[in-house]
């Protein structure tokens, strides 16, 4: 089947930059209430730029691998850049595969492609880059007009 | 002579009954559906019961007096009757719900409506028991129940095999006690609980017994009388029936003391702008013009499951416990949750495969036609009691063969190959 990519397989065996570290600017903890998987995540911020992402991830292979991702696509670049690769995330896998994702910018994250074509899913491979959203917001990287990108997340993922 | 599972004949033509099981899914395979402990399938019974009433009596029952009225009325009781003679009950003994959660929440909401002074009135100073195998819908209103009457929720803790933990029952059960809801059989465990042994001991201490019925009554014959409890409740959904359609069934002078949960039309004997009165049981918790035709439809399944007799379809739904869990026994990267024989075990089958979480497992099932259960089955506490996150299960009902079982096994087998685990 086309949804467990050996790259994905890989990811979620050696997820890359896991664990917790310190120092950090904000930490948060995201469930997902159908199957108790949880992330907690943690984010540093150097001004605009994103020195690190550290996550401790409990979950099936496309939730680990997905943090995995993202922690490997933001880490070392600016807030706008990783706008960037999240909205393109969020966009690949809630288009119901309509979507094929563009490998420059989402990079390894191209692999999850096929989850779009699983509804049920597709919170799996959101919940790390929900919570990443929400630690921006706590680290006050957002301006609070923007805020409300997180919570139209969290609904999609109840 | 104990009763013997179906016959490859009989499973044909039981199967013959239910349309969707002729479908294919992901790109043409059979259905093999292995979740009836979250919903059943429906046979044609209950499905042409629904329409006929639809197209030849519907109307509001219980409200005025035209033919259509008098019909529908007498559907809906007939159905009412048959269900309370399937579980052994008087027909003013069944409550219909909407579901199980609705009735269980009708009975917490009792406990905190009843007056000052009534025997039923919870307060502080009381206790509400549990056990920490528990399904939501039998924990969360009972937790409720304890913040709004300030009383102190105790459970009664499982063993690593997964049995209610007993041992402790005496400091747990006391005089302070007021009600101890458990289930008879484990949604996740499949564990079946001494149900008798544990209304008995409630009894003797005063404290008011719910059984959770919702995983037995569809698997196994279910005597109220026998049980010994004060109140049952289990969902029509589980067991073949409409969606939409529950029961709470409770002893008969218990039900009269209960106050209402609902209140509206229908429930009522009389109102004033001052205040109202209330029917007697069960109309009094039957609030607002009811499910109807889901009633007539779970009346249709109690028909159906009757006429497979339920001693068979306990003997064979045991039958493929006893196969799936060999099965199992045989793959040393799996490990059942739960008892590991089929004595005092139903069909919900859980498990947990070394080093590959359970929706991951779902998902290759799926991908082979066969379709389990992923996640925490709504049973998180007793999730995080027995140290998973998550397990996958597949449960099982009257309608399922022994090939589907082997179907399944060799589709799990795929699991270690694409996840790269040993094997």
């Amino acid at each position: 089947m086309d949804l467990y990519q050996e790259l994905i397989i890989e990811h979620a065996k050696r997820p890359h930059r896991a664990g917790l570290r310190a120092p950090f600017d904000a930490e948060v903890h995201h469930v997902n209430p159908t199957c108790g998987d949880e992330v907690t995540l943690r984010v540093d911020l150097d001004g605009d730029t994103i020195r690190d992402v550290s996550y401790d991830s409990l979950g099936c292979s496309i939730s680990v691998a997905s943090a995995s991702i993202l922690a490997e696509q933001v880490t070392g670049h600016t807030l706008a850049e990783a706008d960037v690769v999240h909205d393109a995330m969020h966009a690949m896998l809630t288009s119901r595969g309509q979507d094929a994702g563009d490998e420059e910018v989402i990079g390894d994250g191209i692999a999850l492609a096929g989850v779009a074509r699983y509804p049920a899913r597709v919170k799996c491979a959101l919940l790390g880059w929900m919570a990443f959203q929400d630690a921006l917001n706590q680290a006050g990287a957002r301006p609070a007009a923007e805020s409300s990108t997180s919570s139209s997340l969290k609904e999609q993922h109840v | 002579m104990p009763a013997a599972p179906f016959t490859s004949e009989e499973l044909a033509a039981i199967r013959a009954d239910f349309p969707i099981l002729t479908r294919t899914v992901r790109d043409g395979k059979p259905l093999v559906y292995l979740d009836s402990g979250a919903t059943s399938q429906k046979p044609r019974a209950v499905l042409d019961a629904e329409r006929d009433f639809y197209e030849h009596h519907n109307a509001a029952p219980h409200r005025g007096a035209h033919a259509l009225a008098e019909e529908a009325t007498e559907a809906y009781e007939d159905a009412r009757a048959d269900i309370a003679g399937f579980i052994g009950a008087g027909a003013g003994e069944v409550v219909f719900t909407k579901n199980a959660t609705e009735s269980i929440n009708l009975a917490a909401y009792a406990f905190s409506n009843a007056d000052h002074g009534s025997p039923l009135r919870i307060g502080e100073g009381d206790e509400v028991l549990i056990t920490e195998m528990e399904h939501h819908a039998n924990l969360v209103p009972w937790q409720e129940l304890c913040r709004r009457t300030g009383a102190t929720l105790r459970w009664i803790p499982v063993t690593d095999e997964g049995r209610l933990d007993l041992t402790d029952l005496g400091s747990l059960l006391t005089d302070r006690t007021k009600v101890l809801a458990f289930t008879h059989a484990s949604n996740v465990l499949g564990t079946v609980n001494p149900a008798r042994e544990l209304a008995d001991a409630a009894r003797a201490v005063g404290a008011i017994s719910v059984l959770d019925a919702c995983q037995s009554v569809p698997h196994l014959p279910v005597d109220v009388t026998d049980l010994g409890v004060d109140l049952l409740a289990f969902s029509g959904h589980k067991m073949l029936g409409p969606t939409g359609i529950g029961v709470l069934w409770g002893r008969a002078d218990l039900l009269e003391q209960l106050p209402p949960f609902l209140t509206g039309g229908s429930m009522i004997e009389t109102v004033r702008m001052e205040g109202s009165t209330y029917a007697a049981p069960p109309q009094r918790f039957e609030a607002g013009v009811p499910m109807t035709a889901q009633a007539i439809g779970l009346g249709a399944a109690v028909r159906y499951l009757q006429g497979l007799g339920m001693d068979r379809v306990h003997a064979h739904e045991t039958a493929l416990t006893g196969q799936l869990l060999a099965g199992l026994a045989d793959r040393p990267w799996v490990r059942v949750i739960g008892p590991t024989t089929t004595e005092n075990r139903g069909g919900a089958v859980a498990f947990d495969v070394d080093g590959v979480h359970a929706h991951d497992v779902g998902q290759i099932l799926d991908d082979s036609g066969v379709e389990v259960r992923v996640g925490h089955h709504c049973a998180w506490p007793l999730h995080r009691r027995l140290g998973v996150t998550a397990s996958t299960r597949a449960s099982l009902a009257a309608y399922n063969t022994p090939g589907e079982i082997d179907a399944f096994l060799a589709a799990l087998d795929r699991v270690p190959q694409v996840f790269e685990v040993a094997s």
